[in-house]
């Protein structure tokens, strides 16, 4: 297998887009991407959405991406893992150059969420149907109860569980990027509406339209487009049981654990390794139990740390410099892209004023569902 | 000997009293009560209706009867208030209780004696021979108009009696029904609420038809009130049962384990088969019981049971019908009650 | 939501709590070919008892199209005595006295509709005992 590089990143501002539909977002962070690779053709893409057909009725993206893009004839593939879709389209790419089969490949995620008024019913497709879903639980429903059995368990408070929206809102004030550019306060996440008891607005991430996209080359010849590649050095990618119920633990996510560790395999590197990492916060306590898993704190440990500030610049790992899902938005299928994207911009000295210093390994995880599916990729400067 | 193998009945927690849909229309509290005896009714959870209902009832029934459940050959719910106008309740029913598939079913309709009439036919097919165990059910969601006076006394529960020719909790000696054409009481396809003729649901509709088939009742079997130990009426209010049994010489102490209008109201097909379960909670072998329903259209159903001595080991294997009623309580504002009657109109 | 197919296939288990006991010991309410750990194909077929106990719950405020009539609603993680796990709503209750640790007993009722002119759909749930 060959060493592969990120040459290239492109992505929309996240946000509310009345005026833009699916193809308008794919088209401008695709040729966003490949402009700033500064590639003349791709040999091949892959385009992740979680529910494009549910959300527009519009399926067929391999198509649809190639039409707007300018690349009818190159070879696309429509990946879905429901919200790890952007990482494992990630991942798919970088089989496909490692691999030897192509040179330059994009990998471009998307989502259209503010087509549809009952949008909470799109998001339960990613739990089990006829178990969860029908019986009325929601996706909010899911990791509230996650919630509640770890603050069962550890004596986490509420407030402690506020910190880390609160502390990724502060990340997002220096993300031109980002949905929520604004802080949040510790009253404002627990004054907010109740969504699923414990979990109110401010604890879960927003509905958003963006994409986002990355443009991989084998890392001999990045340096033809960019003097500043960035190394995939390790990828991890793992399932796990469709329904929350079927966890062994609930308060675990065994999935993000394992996916973690094939990626620190890979890479030949262990968490202490790591000065970032962009976690999947689709809820509050979601980034807790992530970065446990991830190897940052022990089981049980992660909120009380991230509430002292072990989470944030000069703590022990930054999480979510870009803001997270909460603060930059999360539309579905372009997360787990935009997370690769912030850190290839961290370790190319390009965050401006989120630049974490000295930045050299960095990490990201992406997740599906209630922990059905994880991609964790790891970056170095190079 | 033919008779009951198997009762039990289900009431919803949920309650609205009198008093509170007084206060909504302007009524006053005092008057209804004193008018109706009765101080609250059941209301159906959301996600309660006749199906839900019936299925509680007839768990209940099959716990005392100690069968396996795909011995029933045949299952009748009788209702007003049958979730779909096309696809029987029974079905439902039958899937949810292991039931079949070799079984009859048919939902029936007679307004309140409904579920009597589905008792009737159920004992009619084990007496014949036809089959061993047959299944007749009475249970509603009943709806009153708002602001009408149904709304005070129409609720929600139901009774559920397997009827067999073997280890039998109740025999049945003797049965009649007595039937005309009379519309004191009506609902016409696509309307929402029932309509009725205000004083004429009395003296020519309830009265004529219970009166009657009780009166039939006593002369074919040549018993008098003072034979019985219990006796239940269909209960539309409290004071129509009592006066009707008063008429016919029985007394409160006959009518009193029967008589649970008071504390739930009108559950229309359920009445008298809640009243009956009640009743059978607590009879002893030897115990001579008297039933009539009424539905408007109009007709009554009259049944004699006689209780056997394998009624008292039954008794308690199932959650009994004044347990049930006086446990679990939660009571609703107006608002609530009228959220989950389905009285708010929504789009769709 | 649901359509006649998908919905009648469900019915062993929806109605009447049909399940799988594997080899291995797993309990699946879920119809499955292979155990959840994917060591053994062979079970036997049980029907659970509709005792439990709940691991974790939450009280739901913002539900889809469906059940948004119907917040604020619990719904909760249930361990059967059999060692199956569901999912499921807590119902006639006041939601304060749901706790984790809590006995349940799961019953049949309603779970929603299809518009006025669907189908009902009808299933489990469960009450404090």
């Amino acid at each position: 297998m060959r060493d592969v590089a990120i040459i290239g990143v492109g992505l929309t501002k996240f946000g509310e887009h009345w005026d833009k539909g699916l193809r308008d977002l794919i088209a401008e962070a695709s040729l966003n991407a490949i402009k700033d690779a500064g590639v003349e053709k791709l040999d091949s893409f892959y385009v992740a959405s979680m529910s494009s057909g549910l959300y527009g009725f519009q399926e067929h993206l391999a198509s649809v991406t190639a039409d707007y893009t300018g690349l009818t004839g190159v070879p696309g593939t429509r990946v879905e893992s429901a919200c790890a879709s952007g990482g494992l389209s990630v991942r798919s790419a970088f089989i496909e150059v490692a691999s030897g089969m192509s040179d330059i490949v994009m990998a471009v995620g998307v989502e259209k969420m503010w087509d549809v008024e009952d949008g909470t019913f799109v998001l339960s497709t990613a739990s089990d149907q006829e178990y969860e879903a029908y019986n009325g639980v929601t996706f909010p429903g899911l990791y509230a109860m996650m919630a509640r059995a770890y603050m069962h368990k550890f004596g986490l408070t509420r407030e402690e569980l506020a910190a880390v929206p609160v502390k990724n809102h502060k990340h997002a004030v220096n993300n031109p990027y980002a949905q929520y550019p604004f802080e949040l306060s510790l009253s404002g996440v627990l004054n907010s509406s109740m969504v699923a008891d414990p979990l109110r607005l401010m604890d879960c991430s927003p509905i958003t339209d963006g994409a986002a996209a990355v443009i991989l080359c084998p890392l001999d010849r990045a340096k033809e487009f960019t003097d500043k590649p960035v190394k995939i050095r390790g990828i991890g990618s793992a399932t796990g049981p469709i329904a929350l119920h079927d966890h062994k633990e609930l308060t675990k996510l065994d999935a993000v654990n394992t996916s973690a560790k094939r990626a620190y395999s890979m890479a030949g590197v262990n968490s202490s390794d790591i000065s970032f990492v962009e976690v999947h916060d689709c809820f509050s306590i979601a980034e807790i139990i992530a970065a446990e898993e991830l190897g940052f704190f022990e089981h049980g440990k992660g909120g009380k740390a991230i509430a002292e500030g072990q989470g944030t610049y000069g703590g022990k790992v930054v999480i979510n410099p870009s803001g997270g899902l909460k603060a930059k938005g999360h539309p579905v299928g372009a997360t787990g892209v935009a997370q690769v994207i912030e850190a290839t911009l961290q370790l190319q000295q390009r965050a401006d004023k989120r630049q974490i210093q000295n930045a050299k390994i960095g990490m990201t995880q992406n997740m599906g569902g209630s922990g059905g599916s994880s991609v964790v990729h790891i970056l170095e400067a190079v | 000997m033919s008779g009951i193998v198997g009762y039990g009945s289900y009431v919803p927690s949920y309650r609205i009293k009198a008093a509170t849909i007084a206060a909504q229309w302007g009524d006053d509290a005092a008057t209804i009560e004193r008018g109706l005896l009765l101080k609250e009714k059941s209301v159906p959870g959301r996600d309660e209706d006749t199906i839900t209902i019936a299925i509680a009832a007839a768990k209940n029934a099959l716990k005392r009867a100690r069968i396996s459940p795909d011995k029933i050959g045949a299952v009748y719910i009788g209702s007003e208030s049958h979730p779909y106008a096309v696809k029987p309740s029974g079905t439902v029913l039958i899937d949810a209780l292991g039931i079949g598939p070799y079984v009859h079913v048919a939902d029936f309709e007679f307004a309140c004696k409904a579920g009597s009439e589905a008792m009737f036919v159920a004992y009619s097919h084990v007496k014949s021979g036809n089959m061993e165990y047959a299944l007749g059910i009475g249970a509603d969601t009943s709806q009153g108009a708002p602001g009408d006076a149904l709304e005070y006394s129409a609720s929600a529960g139901g009774a559920a009696f397997i009827f067999g020719n073997n280890n039998v909790l109740a025999e049945v000696l003797h049965t009649t029904s007595f039937t005309s054409d009379t519309a004191d009481f009506w609902r016409r396809e696509y309307q929402h609420y029932p309509r009725h003729g205000g004083r004429f649901t009395g003296e020519p509709a309830y009265f004529k038809h219970i009166l009657g088939a009780a009166r039939n009742l006593l002369d074919i079997s040549g018993m008098k009130a003072s034979d019985f130990a219990y006796a239940v009426f269909h209960m539309p209010n409290g004071k129509f049962p009592l006066k009707a049994g008063e008429t016919l010489g029985f007394t409160k102490a006959q009518m009193e384990q029967g008589w649970v209008v008071n504390l739930m109201g009108n559950t229309y097909s359920g009445s008298s088969p809640t009243g009956l379960s009640s009743i059978m909670d607590v009879a002893k072998p030897g115990d001579k019981i008297f039933m009539v329903s009424f539905g408007s259209g109009a007709g009554s159903d009259g049944f004699i049971f006689e209780a056997t001595d394998k009624l008292p080991e039954v008794q308690d294997l199932a959650p009994k019908t004044r347990d049930i009623i006086n446990g679990k309580k939660i009571y609703l504002d107006y608002g609530k009650y009228v959220a989950y009657r389905r009285k708010i109109l929504y789009n769709k | 939501m649901a359509i006649s197919p998908r919905y009648t296939r469900e019915i062993p288990q929806r109605f009447r709590l049909e399940a799988q006991k594997f080899s291995c010991g797993k309990v699946s309410l879920s119809r499955r070919l292979i155990c959840p750990d994917g060591c053994c194909h062979e079970f036997e077929n049980i029907t659970l008892k509709g005792t439990g106990t709940i691991l974790t719950y939450t009280v739901i405020h913002i539900a889809s199209d469906d059940f948004s009539k119907e917040t604020p609603y619990a719904v909760a993680i249930v361990e059967t005595d059999e060692g199956a796990r569901i999912t499921t709503q807590i119902v006639d209750c006041e939601l304060e006295d749901i706790k984790i640790g809590c006995k349940v007993e799961i019953i049949f009722r309603k779970v929603s509709e299809e518009g006025d002119s669907g189908i009902i759909n009808y299933g489990y749930k469960a009450l404090l005992v």
